[in-house]
């Protein structure tokens, strides 16, 4: 199949079509705009539901009814919006709904910019809902990464059972880079995929007389129920972290004498800066978590190379995901950070000149 | 024994929770029947509010989901959307659809999503023990008003009904009362009338229950009854606000009232 330039924003909607979601929900926000207007376009021309709600609160509900009745949902939004969506996910993490959301994240906080941000890694990966809830977190570094986590992002939710998260940034959602989609899933596919969840749906029942009382609820009134529930979840989530984490290398050797820890479009800048310095002859190789969670604790502490004498971490935001590089590292290496906040994005020579202070 | 009056299939043998002389029980039976009369048991699904009628889903013999403090209408439009063979229903109290679910309630009202909504007006915060509603009267001690609600502060109590019939979309809108056999056979057929236009896809069918909270209000349950024919019915006056069934019984949901 050819590939076609495209927009992060168009590119994920078109791979979530083409996923077999034919459910949308959401609201206007910067820079996800094309997102939802893709959605609106092309939904009607392939039998599916393309509805603008009045508000994220709203859309991220209507989210939580549709996925109840076992179909492919998505929604996405931008970082304040994501915020108002919290309340749907916790509800939909409790009731244990598959859904897929995409947050094209913008510098914050409060209203902040529309430029692109990395600051909404605790929201997603520390819960940002209330409760005792984990959300799978995808975390793209380019536009065909981000449309093929669409396709990633609801195979995971049905397995799961759990709403799944693509972390995305104003750079990929606005940006155009070349494409291919996958294998567009055929009509019984799609019918397949639904099915699956018969058992526990909300859905007609057309067997007669017979008739089944399903629930979609996160309310557990007895104390002793709620905790059993909620261990119940805790299970799913250690299989989680043992069989779904995923990250990529870049230039990792034995000679490296620095690691760089980066995700999302920041790690973009990290591979400009360490082929500068390669050239120069200098070893750097970076670990970038694809999934921030589960996050590769292992797999960042196993990147650290015999002669690493610095861990660097760099983020567009002021130091999130270096928490989770400390637990990793645990204090066998010196781990530094630098980051760039208010919806700027550092360049390749900043970066560089950060890691050459280093040797 | 002759049978003349039995739990309906629509109900499960779930016991009610609700306060001795509350008429959420009332409510639900008149919305049971009307299911089970229009054969929809295996077709019809339901949303559950948060406040006193939040096992609702525990109650109703059929799938049921169970929203967030005000979304039911935004679940619903989900649910409706994503399964259009299927009936969708809320059920939700003054606190549920008219504070905190203000936004919900009235655009999916505007959109004409073809779900009925069943709303409980007692004036008062049940579940949370007796605070002020958006519709607690002029005047109301609540837990929260304790010295009367004072409109000029936090103004007058909501009227949903005349609310959403300024709205174009609505197909029927109508308010009941729960306070007496006869007015409860009213609601009996209106709510029937709601099921009906549901089944048959009309669209956005809305019934408000004028119902009592004897436990909130301090008042045993029959003075309750009279209370609020003394105070709650003068300012929510029971009545049909808007049918297009009855003008245009035919024509389907699409005439538009201008």
């Amino acid at each position: 199949m050819s590939k076609i330039l495209m927009k992060g924003n168009e590119a994920v909607a078109e791979a979530a079509i083409r996923a077999g979601c034919r459910l949308y929900f959401a609201y206007p926000i910067t820079p996800q705009s094309e997102l939802i207007e893709y959605m609106a376009k092309m939904m009607p021309k392939v039998n599916g539901t393309f509805l603008q709600a009045e508000s994220e609160v709203a859309a991220i509900n209507m989210v939580y009814g549709a996925a109840g009745t076992g179909k492919r949902v998505m929604t996405s939004s931008s970082s304040p919006g994501i915020a108002l969506k919290q309340e749907g996910i916790s509800y939909m993490a409790g009731a244990e709904l598959p859904a897929v959301i995409v947050n094209v994240q913008r510098g914050g906080p409060g209203l902040g910019d529309i430029q692109p941000a990395q600051g909404d890694y605790f929201q997603a990966v520390k819960g940002g809902g209330h409760g005792d809830y984990r959300m799978i977190v995808l975390a793209p570094s380019s536009v065909q990464e981000f449309a093929d986590m669409a396709s990633e992002a609801f195979d995971l939710a049905d397995k799961y059972r759990n709403p799944v998260l693509i972390l995305a940034d104003g750079m990929l959602g606005q940006m155009m880079e070349p494409v291919e989609f996958q294998p567009a899933k055929t009509q019984a596919e799609i019918d397949a995929l639904g099915e699956q969840h018969t058992s526990w749906c909300i859905c007609p029942n057309d067997d007669g007389d017979a008739k089944h009382h399903h629930e979609i609820n996160s309310l557990e009134i007895d104390p002793q129920v709620l905790e059993k529930h909620v261990n119940k979840m805790y299970e799913k989530y250690a299989v989680i972290e043992k069989d779904e984490i995923q990250y990529d290398t870049y230039n990792l050797s034995d000679d490296n004498e620095i690691l760089c820890v980066a995700w999302g479009t920041a790690s973009r800048v990290v591979k400009s800066a360490i082929n500068e310095l390669k050239a120069a002859g200098k070893s750097v190789g970076m670990i970038r978590p694809i999934t921030c969670w589960p996050y590769p604790y292992e797999a960042v502490a196993k990147a650290i190379g015999p002669k690493v004498k610095q861990v660097y971490v760099f983020e567009l935001n002021t130091g999130q995901m270096l928490d989770d590089v400390k637990i990793a590292v645990s204090g066998k290496v010196p781990v530094k950070f630098w980051g760039k906040v208010g919806g700027i994005v550092f360049t390749p020579a900043e970066i560089q000149a950060k890691l050459e202070a280093c040797f | 024994m002759e049978v003349i009056a039995k739990r309906p299939a629509t109900l499960t043998a779930t016991p009610f929770t609700y306060c001795p002389g509350c008429l959420h029980g009332v409510a639900h039976r008149l919305i049971a029947e009307a299911i089970e009369e229009h054969g929809l048991i295996n077709k019809m699904s339901g949303v559950a509010p948060v406040g006193c009628s939040v096992f609702a889903y525990k109650f109703f013999n059929f799938d049921m989901a169970q929203a967030a403090h005000g979304r039911a209408p935004a679940v619903a439009t989900g649910m409706k959307r994503a399964r259009p063979d299927m009936h969708v229903f809320t059920y939700q109290g003054d606190g549920d659809l008219a504070a905190i679910g203000t936004a919900e309630i009235i655009h999916a009202a505007n959109r004409g999503e073809h779900i009925s909504v069943f709303f409980v007006n007692n004036a008062i915060y049940g579940m949370t023990g007796g605070q002020m509603a958006p519709t607690s009267l002029p005047e109301m001690k609540t837990t929260t008003s304790p010295y009367g609600r004072n409109v000029d502060d936090i103004g007058y109590p909501i009227r949903v009904c005349e609310l959403l019939d300024t709205l174009v979309a609505p197909y029927y809108i109508e308010r009941v009362s729960l306070l007496s056999p006869a007015e409860i056979i009213k609601a009996r057929k209106a709510v029937i009338k709601a099921i009906q236009y549901n089944k048959e896809g009309r669209g956005f069918t809305f019934i408000e229950f004028i119902s009592t909270c004897p436990t909130n209000w301090g008042i045993d349950p029959d003075k309750s009854r009279d209370w609020a024919r003394e105070n709650m019915l003068p300012f929510f006056k029971p009545g049909c606000f808007r049918d297009k069934g009855a003008e245009a019984p035919a024509a389907g949901g699409t005439e538009v009232k201008s």
